[in-house]
């Protein structure tokens, strides 16, 4: 069985990037990176990771000038042919700017970078990046942004609720996301986002291990995604 | 043709930012019991026509200057 291959986007300003790649290889990937500025996906990619960071300096608003690069274009083809697509913290902010996850992510309520550990509950299984996990589990992964709420108008909102796409909350309200959401899928389930990141809690050595059946979910999806395709 | 966009985060929503601001504005003295923050965009626009050009910009707020769910602009021209 020979690893999946997984694309880590790189964007100018990305800085989970290289973390990304190391967790994901650690966890049995065949993790590579790949330039915002591709026209195309590397070949036999089988899953996306949108790593964080503060890409094309948080211009305008978080996300909206990456959603622009030319591998999107590739991405959204992936995605939209049912490929795993994973957007962490500014990959989540990415992935809603490009309209394939719904909502918007906001400033922090308390108007400060927040930078710690949170308790996150699995909400959902329905998706790859949660198959691993059951519906109640509590995983613990760190946060470090400054524009971290989610948000959803009513209408938006009641959609989500409606079509099972909220996966993760926080245990409590740490940053005044709408409904404590912390990650989201979108309708298909093949796209999630989420602030907390997953690459920084995957050895025991550095501390809570909560990233790791998130990633596994994602190598996992690649994997079936890829042999469903030969 | 000189396009002036106004965006300003939409009414009811939590702007943390216009907290931040009245909170040092009050500090200062200032009677302030409200401060929201938006961002202004001054655009110069290669056409001739105050119609296309306000139909234009109404576009671009829609593909990237401004988010709708969060967000509501305003546009004006300057005629000429």
């Amino acid at each position: 069985m020979t690893a999946p291959r997984i694309a880590v986007i790189t964007f100018p300003g990305s800085n989970d990037d290289g973390d990304a790649v190391l967790a994901l290889s650690a966890l049995g990937a065949d993790a590579v990176t790949s330039w915002h500025a591709d026209e195309a996906l590397p070949a036999g990619t089988a899953g996306v990771l949108l790593p964080g960071g503060f890409s094309y300096g948080d211009y305008l608003r978080c996300g909206a000038i990456a959603r622009f690069a030319p591998v999107m274009r590739d991405i959204a083809r992936f995605a939209a042919a049912g490929g795993p697509v994973l957007g962490v913290c500014n990959g989540f902010q990415i992935l809603c700017e490009s309209r394939l996850l719904p909502g918007v992510l906001r400033p922090n309520r308390q108007q400060r970078f927040m930078c710690r550990d949170v308790n996150v509950v699995v909400e959902t299984t329905r998706v790859p990046f949660t198959a691993g996990c059951a519906v109640g589990d509590e995983l613990v992964i760190p946060v470090k942004n400054g524009e971290g709420a989610w948000y959803a108008d009513d209408e938006l909102f009641a959609q989500v609720v409606a079509g099972d796409q909220i996966v993760l909350r926080y245990t409590e309200d740490v940053n005044g996301a709408r409904d404590r959401v912390a990650g989201v899928a979108n309708e298909a389930g093949n796209v999630m986002g989420l602030m907390p990141h997953p690459e920084h809690a995957v050895d025991p050595l550095l501390g809570p291990m909560g990233g790791v059946p998130i990633l596994e979910g994602l190598i996992e999806a690649a994997r079936s995604w890829r042999a469903a395709l030969v | 043709m000189k396009v002036t966009v106004l965006i300003r985060p939409k009414a009811g929503i939590l702007d943390p930012q216009g907290e931040a601001v009245k909170g040092s504005l009050v500090k200062l003295g200032f009677p302030v019991s409200r401060a929201n923050v938006g961002r202004l965009v001054d655009l110069e626009l290669d056409v001739s026509d105050a119609d296309a050009a306000r139909a234009q910009a109404d576009h671009m707020c829609t593909e990237l200057l401004a988010n709708g769910l969060i967000e509501s602009y305003e546009i004006s021209v300057a005629d000429e």
